[in-house]
């Protein structure tokens, strides 16, 4: 298990440092001075000389990214010159209003899914399967930021139910609660689909198992058999795939979070794009990545516990 | 023998209803792309400041937006906006892909890997946020749409035909062509290349309503395709403006692209099925 | 016969396969008393395990059940509903599957499972399940039980999984016992302490048992009488002494010779017989071992052999033998 452990953590730190290297890259193979581009038209000499020294862009190329790295793996993600602030402590404002929008609309998505998976398995092959697949497919395939912009103009528009804009009133558990329904129900309604499939097939390839069929042998209801025999197995990669889930789920609250006007890493990261503001957005899809690897190696090391048979390949 | 094949595809593809479905809404999406100007009442981009707002009529089907601009026209140039940026980088990714995987699969070990890690690393980027950073550094618009779902896609075709290269090249016929010397050139082309392409095209049709909503979830933040260009993300950021004042904009607007999506989504499954019939085998109980 | 605690009468059962029905099962009767131990042999593909699914009543979804009778204490299984044909299970019938292997659910520990194994008993609270569990598996010779319960199967040996398999079937002392290839899956060692156990259970146990196997030596050391199945029927039924010295048909005969437990002495290669299954999607209208059979005749090909009573308890389907 140990081993396993830091093997599957040094990948992921490789990973995450191929990923640095190739961010950096990206911004000195562009043509074009980022101080230059970042100010626009305004700039005036004096005005892109300070901002390049501030930078660090003054620097020879190799000391900038010795800098870079160094500065990164002490969690200084670099200072933002227009707000003046450390490009950390912004995201660290906003990273727990995603994460509880991506956790929610991924928790939501998990219950309503495993239970049509379980009710596709228990009528499988009949209509209500068929109905449920079809469903499923069509969840999937809808994108989450129309699902938002109905969901907002049907339930805050028009019903007037749930507010349209905003986190809610911060101190305000109630309105907080309120204002996080509808972008974590957009954010999740594909992952309900998709959940329900992994669910069902592989609810359907452990239900073929000589071990259900023992079960079966000893006159055990359908329903325990399903819910304590045959789920146990099947949940095993919906989690490994509710880990994935959540990497993509934070990504794509971009667009969520825009549509609900929703303080988050989302709406921090398309500001900063429409303004051109480079360490904001390099520090954000960094500390994105690395929270993204660090979920998956944690999911992998979770798999590794969870499942005896997998656990004992990797002790021994 | 080969249009035999396509013509019992077809029909396995038709027989099933889904399928069929996917189909008929893809084709419908693929027409208005391609006969947009024959097919649009009006000027996608023509202004008309006094005729703004307009809920549909007869004289605008779809209405008007806040411009004055025909609704119906835009949304119909939008499909071959999305059209030929899903198609455009979903082919090339492909094609970088399949040169990728093979490489990684029937090259020296030291070489696959180096792509593995790659690979690896290119999948963990989350996709919008690394779109959002390109965006960044080059500038929104068409290529840099194309640029970044091209750099997003290669990890997971490579990865595919690496895994098909792979099996393939421990398999008998291969074993027997290199034993009489073929070179790897050959190999790859004549033996390999036929076997590996079934599962990419599968892989590429389902890809593309994911570029098609990629497409316009950027154009709706402004850093898509740029305006005056008409695209159903740009469409729907206009109505999302005035969703108390002109509802029916983002009604409609989210209409093709909910259809489209579900029509690819319904196409790639019946593909799948039909040309990989082991999925669909039976019921266990 | 009243004494019967199951019964099979004329059963005749298909799969739905690619290309039309698979006939597994055609005409089979049989009958087991109480305290009895039959075995049923014959090579893969005789049907021999979808009769024994059949007893219990766990055929897969595209089987079919066309004609005959399945009665378990007297009751006829198809009068009764799914579920109370689910709660006859575990306690009057009861099985031990193939391969100990993937027999248990790998994420459950080894207790938990017989614990739910007892699901139809009525009257007992899970620590009383849990104690009776536990006694069983010591009973079936598996030392330190307490520590057993809490493993997960993964972590028992074959032959331990085996046992604690026994374990479960045993634990409500069905009225039928069925062991589909008890000891296929195990090494000969294994094989011969598993083979020792079910003797030893043997004793004082009073249900009947049906051991399925294609292995002949483990049915000459557990079985009263011995069932004998070709391309989907039983040819030929007797006690063990009289097939195993007096075998009439000539499929038995020929498997008898192909046993290496049976060949005395040294030969050069081992006895086959010729020929292969016939295809059990159209079966043949004659008898279907005709075409590997030394002793056919026309009348053999064009007509269905007659069952002919030979002695007592002993029979074959065959148009050759006499009684």
């Amino acid at each position: 298990m140990l081993r396993y452990a830091v093997k599957r953590i040094g990948l992921a730190v490789v990973i995450l440092f191929t990923v640095m290297l190739a961010m950096y890259a990206m911004v000195f193979l562009v043509p074009g001075d980022p101080a230059s581009l970042a100010l626009g038209p305004r700039a005036t000499p004096e005005l892109k000389a300070l901002l390049r020294e501030r930078m660090g862009l003054d620097q020879p190329v190799l000391s900038q990214i010795w800098h870079f790295f160094a500065s990164a793996a002490t969690g200084d993600l670099g200072y933002d010159v227009w707000s003046k602030r450390p490009v950390l402590d912004q995201i660290l404002e906003f990273f727990p209003n995603t994460l509880i929008l991506g956790a929610l609309a991924l928790g939501w998505a998990l219950v309503a899914g495993v239970a049509l998976g379980c009710l596709a398995v228990v009528w499988r092959g009949r209509m209500i399967d068929r109905l449920l697949g079809v469903l499923s497919v069509s969840l999937i395939s809808v994108p989450a930021f129309v699902v938002a912009i109905y969901a907002l103009l049907v339930f805050a528009v028009w019903l007037r139910w749930l507010p349209a804009i905003g986190a809610g009133t911060p101190g305000d558990l109630v309105s907080q609660a309120k204002a996080v329904i509808l972008p974590a129900f957009a954010l999740g309604v594909g992952w309900v689909g998709y959940i329900a499939r992994l669910v069902r097939a592989s609810m359907l390839e452990v239900m073929g198992e000589n071990h259900i069929r023992t079960a079966r042998a000893f006159g055990l209801p359908e329903s325990r058999i399903v819910l304590r025999y045959a789920l146990r197995i099947a949940i095993i990669p919906t989690i490994a795939i509710l880990a994935v889930g959540l990497g993509s789920v934070l990504s794509s609250a971009v667009f969520v979070e825009t549509v609900f006007g929703r303080p988050g890493i989302g709406t921090l990261i398309t500001g900063a794009v429409q303004k051109r503001n480079y360490p904001v957005v390099m520090g954000t899809v960094l500390f994105m990545t690395a929270f993204y690897l660090f979920i998956v190696t944690a999911a992998d090391l979770l798999i590794a516990r969870l499942d005896p048979r997998v656990r004992d390949v990797f002790r021994g | 023998m080969s249009s035999g094949a396509d013509r019992s595809l077809l029909r396995s593809l038709v027989s099933d209803p889904m399928g069929a479905l996917g189909l008929v809404l893809v084709l419908l999406f693929l027409a208005m792309a391609l006969f947009a100007p024959w097919l649009a009442p009006a000027d996608p981009v023509k202004l008309d400041v006094t005729q703004k707002f307009q809920p549909p009529s007869l004289t605008h089907w779809a209405g008007t937006d806040q411009l004055g601009r025909d609704l119906l026209s835009r949304i119909i140039y939008g499909a071959r906006t999305a059209v030929s940026i899903a198609v455009t980088s979903v082919g090339l990714a492909g094609l970088i892909g399949l040169l990728l995987g093979m490489i990684a699969g029937y090259g020296p070990r030291w070489l696959d890997a180096i792509l593995v890690l790659l690979f690896d690393s290119l999948s963990s980027l989350p996709m919008i946020l690394f779109a959002l950073a390109v965006i960044t550094v080059i500038g929104p618009g068409t290529s840099t749409l194309i640029l970044v779902v091209v750099i997003v896609s290669i990890p997971g075709y490579a990865r595919l035909i690496r895994a098909q290269t792979l099996g393939l090249s421990g398999a008998d016929f291969i074993q027997a062509e290199r034993a009489m010397g073929a070179g790897p050139v050959r190999v790859l082309l004549r033996h390999l290349l036929p076997n590996v392409v079934g599962p990419l095209v599968i892989l590429l049709s389902m890809d593309i309503p994911v570029v098609i909503m990629l497409e316009a979830g950027l154009s709706y933040l402004n850093l898509g395709v740029r305006p005056p260009t008409p695209s159903w993300g740009n469409i729907l950021y206009d109505g999302y403006t005035s969703l108390r004042s002109a509802p029916y904009m983002v009604l409609i607007a989210g209409l093709p692209l909910v259809l489209s999506t579900l029509g690819f989504t319904f196409l790639g499954e019946g593909l799948r099925d039909a040309l990989d019939p082991k999925l669909r085998h039976g019921v266990p109980r | 016969m009243t004494g019967a605690v199951l019964q099979i009468e004329g059963l005749k059962l298909d799969y739905a396969v690619p290309g039309g029905r698979l006939h597994a099962l055609r005409h089979v009767s049989l009958s087991i008393k109480k305290g009895e131990v039959l075995g049923i042999a014959g090579e893969s593909g005789c049907g021999k395990s979808t009769l024994a699914a059949a007893m219990i009543g766990l055929t897969g979804a595209n089987a079919r059940q066309s004609a005959g009778t399945i009665r378990l204490g007297g009751q006829d299984m198809a009068s009764l509903s799914e579920d109370d044909r689910r709660r006859l299970r575990g306690r009057k019938i009861a099985m031990v599957f193939q391969d100990p292997m993937t027999a248990f659910n790998p994420v459950l520990t080894i207790g938990g499972q017989l614990t739910d194994f007892q699901h139809n008993i009525e009257g007992l609270g899970r620590a009383e399940k849990r104690a009776r569990a536990q006694a069983m598996l010591s009973r079936v010779g598996l030392s330190d039980p307490a520590l057993i319960m809490g493993r997960y199967p993964h972590e028992l040996s074959g032959g331990m999984r085996q046992r604690a398999a026994i374990a479960a079937a045993l634990l409500l002392q069905p009225e039928v016992l069925i062991a589909d290839e008890p000891t296929t899956a195990l090494d000969v060692t294994m094989e011969a302490q598993i083979i020792h156990l079910f003797r030893e259970l043997r004793d004082d146990y009073d249900g009947a048992m049906v051991i399925v196997t294609h292995h002949l030596g483990v049915i000459a050391e557990l079985c009263d009488r011995v069932a004998i199945m070709y391309a989907g029927e039983v040819v030929e039924e007797g006690p063990v002494d009289a097939i195993y010295h007096g075998a009439r048909h000539p499929y038995t005969r020929a498997l008898m010779a192909c046993d290496p437990a049976m060949i005395e002495g040294r030969t050069a290669r081992l006895p086959t017989i010729g020929g292969a299954l016939p295809d059990l999607r159209s079966p043949p209208p004659g008898c279907a071992f005709a075409p590997r059979c030394p002793l056919a005749t026309d009348r053999c090909r064009a007509e269905a052999p007659p069952d002919v009573q030979l002695t007592a308890g002993h029979r074959a389907l065959c148009h050759e033998v006499r009684p």
